[in-house]
């Protein structure tokens, strides 16, 4: 009797908490998951370094490296993190069409640096400089990818993302929600900060 | 709670918005513009472009992720700073045995 007392009370502990706060702790959570993925970088970072000189007598960076390119796709993402704040800053205002727009301006940046990033890598393995050629270019399309990869994600999220604010509004959970994509949208660029740093203008300096 | 909790993470204004874009094209734009007109020596366009990327990623997580060591942002703030020293220490090291250990069988 006093078990069954005890569980119903723990349970109501727990709706209670969640009530109250979820969406904090979310986003708390979304942070350490950031954090682990930057490890995850981290060490494919680290395996590009190591790499990067094995061009087992192919080409390397500088050769095939096109910093016009990787200039716009970052000028895009740059923006699109501007407008994803102001996206941020629109649903903390409750207006809703404000929101959606930010998002779809969001969406379109961003695509435009995947756009970007497969042009280059289709032209790169068109060329026969595919991830097979090199460790170099192994090393080189893991990094590069996983980032796209990571961006191809936060892109898919963001269309849920609008489905979700058109069909039920600017909800508490649609809010936390936004801030977990808002968190992971600025962690791809600092990434993006680095790879650009790391991979493109050192291996073209 | 819910709403406060969530504002710590994402109190951003426009103003601030706005600086941290400026700041980031700036610092984005000159290391740029050093490596494709190549107009400083190698040694210290290497040293330029590194020391501004790490500055423009603290002018990212202070502008663009909120950090902050006030009540509610400080957890994110440590927890970011012992990802960042387990970062320096895999990279660091991994490269440091690598290059090392590359240079004795030379």
């Amino acid at each position: 009797m006093s078990t069954t007392h005890m569980n119903t009370h723990g349970a109501h502990d727990a709706a209670h908490d969640e009530h109250h706060d979820t969406g904090g702790n979310t986003v708390f959570g979304f942070w350490l998951y950031l954090m682990t993925d930057c490890l995850l970088f981290a060490s494919v970072f680290a395996t590009y370094a190591v790499l990067f000189m094995n061009t087992a007598g192919g080409v390397s960076g500088k050769e095939i490296f096109e910093l016009e390119l990787i200039l716009a796709g970052t000028a895009a993402l740059l923006i699109s993190s501007i407008t994803f704040g102001f996206a941020m800053i629109c649903a903390h205002r409750k207006n809703r069409a404000g929101t959606l727009m930010w998002l779809v301006a969001t969406f379109i940046f961003g695509g435009i640096f995947i756009a970007l990033e497969l042009y280059e890598f289709n032209h790169l393995i068109h060329n026969g400089n595919g991830p097979q050629a090199s460790a170099f270019l192994s090393a080189f399309f893991s990094l590069v990818g996983l980032h796209g990869l990571h961006v191809t994600a936060g892109l898919i999220w963001m269309i849920i993302l609008f489905v979700e604010i058109v069909m039920t509004g600017l909800t508490g959970r649609a809010l936390t929600r936004l801030a977990c994509l808002s968190l992971f949208w600025h962690f791809l660029d600092i990434i993006w900060i680095c790879v650009f740093t790391v991979v493109y203008l050192m291996g073209a300096i | 709670m819910s709403d406060h909790s969530s504002e710590a993470h994402s109190h951003g204004s426009v103003k601030s918005y706005v600086v941290g874009f400026i700041w980031s094209v700036i610092l984005t734009a000159i290391p740029f513009w050093m490596v494709m007109t190549e107009a400083f020596d190698k040694g210290p366009t290497y040293i330029t472009i590194v020391v501004l990327a790490i500055v423009q990623i603290f002018v990212h997580l202070k502008y663009f992720l909120h950090l902050n060591f006030s009540q509610q942002g400080k957890l994110d703030t440590y927890s970011f700073i012992f990802s960042a020293v387990i970062i320096v220490m895999v990279v660091g090291l991994s490269v440091w045995i690598i290059y090392a250990s590359n240079a004795m069988m030379m």
